[in-house]
């Protein structure tokens, strides 16, 4: 079993017991456990099942490249699924349950899958698409949904804040451990500002547990004074719990800090995003130890030699009374060393180097360990937890020679350097086949703007694993970080490093080299995905040669652990079944983030009110408090319509169409785009901008304009008045004021830069009240306007007023084909004239209208709505919009688009009227069939709804479309398909439904 | 001009964390193109607010004036609310046969104030926009045009601990509540 030593634990403070939860049972724990090391002393060895298998798993590391030991955390608004307890700082109070069981951890039901796992081999899942085809959607993808997946989705909204922080230095260092403390060291004492941060809670890596001596001091004693040295140097930020989680393009970096995980009960925000901009980073992200392929490498109590070190040094946990080391490298052998120091019993190391190793196993022998030369695991004895080690030949095929009888299994396949960050972006890896190893190829590092390399590895991250080649390195490579940033870098000493060394370790990919199936079949290389030596070598029989298709086949390196202990290992494996060189068959792409982060990090702040920005103008709330029913207009919210008690949608839209067109409407058009365009040059911007004249209108008229993009396509509509005669203001749609106005810059800028204008974007200086209907000028009257008699304020002109006592401009314009104001007035003067028009108008029967009540009654008067009638692909032509199209200009945007055969062609369909026979409204988009098929057996059509509404006024559907040659067609009846089978007959009509001679507006 | 009130969009709203928010204003705001190394440019800003062209990325002061460099071709003016008529007067007429454009959007903004003794302030607005603001890097005087959340906006720093920051005034309320968000309690260490 596994439980606490009386002694020891480097990390934990025996002073703060803690008292937490796994499942619903209670465990006590100190202060600086992990949620695994806490669970480990408590003889919990047992702490989730496998993804596809359920089998019965444990932790196999100590960090974050924990496979296996996974778990939900929290519960309610805290709970999140996924969590490795390796990673999990234990708090007091901590909850936290095992996942992917059913019905208990202890006796799963999945299980059944384990036994049947030579019916699920490597591409199940494709080869359940492929035949018979039923089988998919009626047998495997009920069962696999109900077996596969990992932690339950959270039910509850995330209780906790989250924020950003925009970070900026020169010298960017990931990792905290004796490389980046040493190599932030250098930058800082150079002057530059340094960020330099630590996944972990604690400085210093896995040193202090390896040992050795620097300078002459113990590795913990060189390391505090580091960090002393670091923290006194104001240019150095420095953050624990804080993960570099991608880099980027152009020195762009994020940080994944976890701020209140530890200590749930801190105030703020549980996770900050750092966005960094570095001009280098440094990555020493140290190196992780690789598994051994060996029958039932899986089973709870095999793990990693230097994770078992770290449970024993830095936690105090005995993993067993008797644990076995089996090996191919020297580094291991310290394992024993540790288990032997801590009053446990190393019955046997297991090398599979036929002559073993250096200074280290000389150690261990002569501390009494038996060294067992040429060996390996034929396999491991024990179901939920070890038992034994069938030991046999490296060399053979696994027949079983003596079975070792223990607790626990430390194997180590030697050591990869962590490359993730450097490779982000780009940074490329060469095979070291010495040390059997991808490590970063200097001399195609990432490069930024300026083509240099931004990104540098420092320590184990560059390949060395030795302790004097990782101070060298790191010493180096800070000099080089700093100077690349621009400053002078102090010629850095390397201190002196008493170590033990090692001897070189020999590659062993399968245990035993020539493992039967059997044992291949129960040779786990992603723990977490359940892929074994069989499937990759499956995979390479199937023809899979590709080391990126042999990952989605079998799933290697899939799960949320990326592969990080697998990776290698099945890489190797799929190389050796190609007969290919490692270097060849290369790597999987590495992608950030470097483990998940959370969703909640991501968003930062935005979330609740804060989620997307709201825009509002100065009459929001009034309408708010009136009964407005919102629609979004972009980022605007507008009212759609102003329901009264027990009112519907329809019926409000009814109501505010009728009292419009009966007696007075009101509109806040505050959201409608403003854009002035001054200079000597104004009027030729003018005309190249919009399709029609521009330049011709008088001071103080309006028009109504149309403007194209390059190809011709319609994009945006409004009125133009001229405010003076080098000043033009630019209505545009509520969609268009932004990009419009960027259109109108980009032209000044790339193409015009010589002409003098210059444009500004009021759009929000002004509210914009529409006063509509036969008593809007009585209106106007009442508050006060002077000449606003139809000769004096003719249709289409503008005219400064005072209304109520407040300066306006009021522009008589009309989308509704009704007498129309709209009204003009500084933003913060808004809502004053608006509760002075709608008081003054209660005599009137003055109704607020929406949007809907806005699009029928322009529908009414067969207007065109960009959006509608236009969906990019429509040009002016199309909407029988000529008259707006000037004749006389040499040139305006779009003008030579329109001239193409294509565009200039009798068969594009054309804006006509449309009305449904039996007076019902035709579907939004409903298209009018044609005779026969075409190539795809589609029915043919011959034109589309574009708008189509219930006019109250004239009581029937209105519609408008766009149809083959239809002006040509007027009074043809057409049948459009209702979408259910059916059809609904529509006649082809004059677009102007109402009013067809304009006399409402003009009075 | 009339009598009606005006008002700013929050009517002053303020919120107290570990800095300060509050909206300010009214303000009269001008937005003038022109050629700014142009001498009688130069001469028609200092007529109107007694302060010298601002260069790149920064402001200029006088008395209770401002002017804000947006970009290479654009200022912004601020001035005495109920100034900006006059103001307007006197640009066009220094201006007069010169190329510019002139333009009150005194109601087109929100302006906020935010500050608190020491670093607090710089570490509110480094949660929020993009910008290189520690100590040494950003100070009084200096202006960033960039984005506050999702929304653009510019600020100043008008003296240490203290600045002032302008959004489109449709999401004075964003941008207030995304402040007030980041000044929330913490007990996480501050960075500058």
């Amino acid at each position: 079993m596994s439980t606490r030593l009386a002694t020891g634990g480097r990390l934990l403070n025996r002073g703060a017991a803690y008292s937490f939860s796994f499942n619903g049972a209670s465990f006590r724990g100190y202060e600086g456990d992990t949620l695994a090391s806490a669970l480990l002393a408590n003889d919990q060895l047992l702490m989730g099942r496998s993804f596809k298998y359920h089998r019965p798993r444990g932790p196999v590391a100590s960090g974050a490249e924990e496979p296996n030991a996974l778990v939900g955390l929290g519960e309610g608004a805290t709970f999140e699924p996924n969590q490795r307890a390796t990673t999990t700082e234990l708090f007091d109070g901590l909850k936290a349950r095992s996942q992917n069981h059913w019905p208990s951890l202890d006796f799963d039901v999945g299980v059944v899958n384990n036994s049947l796992s030579r019916f699920l081999p490597a591409g199940f899942y494709y080869k359940t698409f492929i035949a018979p085809r039923p089988f998919w959607k009626h047998l495997y993808e009920p069962i696999i949904r109900h077996s596969a997946g990992l932690g339950a989705a959270p039910k509850d909204l995330d209780e906790d804040r989250y924020e950003h922080f925009y970070a900026f230095c020169d010298v960017l260092v990931i990792g905290g451990g004796i490389a980046g403390l040493t190599a932030a060291l250098a930058a800082g004492e150079a002057g530059a500002r340094v960020i330099l941060m630590e996944q972990t809670s604690h400085w210093g890596g896995r040193t202090p547990v390896d040992g050795g001596t620097i300078g002459g001091v113990a590795a913990q004693a060189h390391i505090d004074a580091l960090v002393s040295k670091l923290e006194a140097l104001p240019n150095v930020t420095m953050r624990l719990r804080c993960m570099g989680s991608g880099v980027y393009d152009h020195g762009y970096a994020l940080g994944y800090e976890r701020l209140t995980d530890h200590a749930p009960r801190n105030i703020g925000p549980r996770h900050r995003l750092w966005r960094i901009r570095a001009a280098r980073i440094v990555t020493a992200t140290g190196a992780i130890e690789r598994p051994l392929a060996f029958a039932g490498n899986d089973v709870p109590g095999v793990m990693l030699a230097s994770a078992l070190r770290d449970y024993v040094v830095n936690y105090a946990v005995s993993p067993g009374d008797r644990v076995v080391v089996v090996t191919n490298n020297d580094d291991a052998y310290r394992t024993a060393l540790a288990v032997k120091a801590a009053g446990l019993t190393v019955p046997a190391i297991i090398d599979a180097r036929p002559n073993g190793g250096g200074v280290l196993a000389a150690e261990a022998e002569a501390a009494g360990i038996s060294v067992r030369k040429g060996m390996g695991i034929a396999k491991v004895e024990g179901g939920k937890r070890v038992t034994g080690a069938a030991i046999c030949a490296q060399a053979g095929e696994g027949a079983v020679l003596e079975t070792i009888p223990c607790d626990a299994i430390a194997m180590s396949g030697g050591w990869s350097p962590v490359v993730h960050l450097w490779s982000h972006c780009g940074g490329k890896l060469l095979w070291d086949d010495a040390t059997a190893m991808f490590r970063p190829d200097p001399a195609r590092p990432p490069l930024g703007a300026d083509g240099q390399g931004y990104v540098l590895t420092a320590g184990s991250a560059s390949g060395p694993m030795g302790l004097a080649e990782v101070l060298a390195d790191a010493v180096e490579v800070g000099a080089q970080a700093v100077t690349g940033a621009g400053f002078t870098a102090a010629a850095g000493d390397v201190l002196p490093v008493d170590i033990a060394a090692e001897s070189a370790l020999e590659p062993v990919w399968m245990m035993p080299q020539g493992a039967e199936y059997k044992l291949r079949a129960k040779a786990w290389l992603d723990f977490q995905n359940d892929v074994k030596v069989s499937d990759v070598q499956l995979a390479a029989r199937e023809g899979y040669e590709s080391v990126e298709h042999t990952k989605r086949y079998t799933t290697l390196g899939m799960a949320t652990d990326q592969g990080k202990l697998s990776n290698i290992n099945g890489l190797a494996v799929l190389s050796q079944a190609l007969n290919a060189p490692i270097p060849q068959v290369g790597t999987t792409t590495f992608r950030p983030p470097y483990t998940p982060i959370s969703f909640g990090a991501i968003a930062g702040a935005a979330r609740g009110d804060v989620f997307q920005p709201l825009r509002r103008t100065p009459i929001h709330e009034w309408l708010d408090s009136h009964g407005a029913d919102w629609e979004p207009v972009g980022q605007w919210r507008r009212p759609f319509c102003f329901p009264k008690a027990g009112e519907s949608r329809h019926a409000a839209v009814d109501r505010e169409v009728k009292a419009t067109r009966a007696s007075l409407g009101l509109l806040d058009a505050s959201t409608l785009g403003k854009i002035l365009v001054k200079g000597p040059d104004a009027g030729r911007f003018m005309d190249m901008l919009y399709t029609n004249m521009m330049s011709t209108l008088k001071p103080g008229r309006c028009r109504y304009g149309l403007m194209c993009n390059e190809n011709g396509f319609l994009m945006d509509d409004g009125v133009v008045v001229r405010l003076d005669e080098d000043t033009f203001l630019c209505h545009t749609t509520t969609g268009g004021a932004e990009h419009i106005h960027a259109h109108m810059e980009e032209w000044l800028q790339t193409e015009w830069w010589d002409w003098k204008v210059y444009t500004a974007n009021v759009t929000e200086q002004y509210a914009q009240i529409a006063v509509v209907g036969p008593k809007a000028r009585k209106l106007l009257e009442k508050l006060g306007g002077q000449g606003v008699s139809g000769e004096d304020f003719p249709f289409m002109t503008m005219k400064d007023l005072t209304l109520g006592g407040i300066a306006v401009r009021a522009f008589r314009i009309s989308f509704s084909g009704e007498l129309s104001y709209e009204i003009a007035v500084p933003a913060s003067k808004g809502l004053a004239l608006w509760e002075a028009i709608w008081d003054a108008g209660q005599e009137f029967g003055i109704t607020p209208y929406g949007t809907e009540a806005l699009h029928v009654l322009r529908a009414e008067k067969g207007f065109i709505m960009i959006g509608d009638e236009t969906d990019g692909t429509v040009i002016p032509q199309d909407l029988g919009l000529h008259w707006a199209i000037s004749k006389k200009k040499e040139d305006y945007i779009g003008k030579r688009a329109q001239a193409r055969s294509f565009m200039d062609n009798p068969n594009r369909w054309s804006l006509v009227g449309l009305e449904t026979v039996d007076g019902s409204v035709l579907p939004e988009g409903a298209l009018a069939v044609a005779e026969g098929d075409n190539a795809n057996g589609q029915r043919n059509t011959q034109g589309r709804v574009t708008s189509t509404y219930h006019s109250p006024t004239l009581g029937r559907g209105i519609a408008m479309g766009l149809v083959l040659h239809g002006p040509d067609r007027m009074g043809e009846v057409l049948d459009f398909a209702d979408g259910k089978g059916g059809f609904i007959k529509a006649k082809i009509v004059d677009q102007v439904f109402f009013d067809k001679d304009g006399d409402k507006q003009n009075v | 001009m009339s009598d009606a009130k005006s008002v700013t969009p929050l009517q002053g709203a303020k919120f107290d964390g570990i800095a300060t928010v509050q909206e300010i204003g009214p303000r009269g705001m001008i937005t003038l193109r022109g050629t700014l190394s142009d001498a009688t440019f130069a001469a028609a800003v200092e007529a109107v607010t007694g302060c010298t062209v601002p260069a790149q990325r920064k402001a200029s002061f006088s008395g209770g004036n401002a002017v804000l460099w947006m970009t290479p071709d654009e200022l912004m003016l601020m001035l005495p609310a109920g100034s900006v008529a006059g103001a307007l007067e006197t640009l066009a007429e220094k201006l007069a046969g010169v190329h510019h454009l002139a333009a009150d959007v005194s109601d087109a903004r929100a302006l906020f104030r935010l500050s608190a003794p020491g670093v607090a302030a710089r570490e509110v607005l480094a949660r929020l926009a993009p910008v290189d603001i520690a100590p040494g890097q950003f100070g009084p005087g200096d202006l960033r045009r960039t984005r506050v959340g999702q929304v653009a906006a510019a600020f100043i720093m008008v003296e240490e601990g203290v600045f002032e920051l302008v959004c489109f005034r449709s999401v004075a309320r964003y941008v207030f509540d995304l402040l007030a968000d980041a000044c929330g309690e913490t007990t996480a260490q501050p960075v500058f």
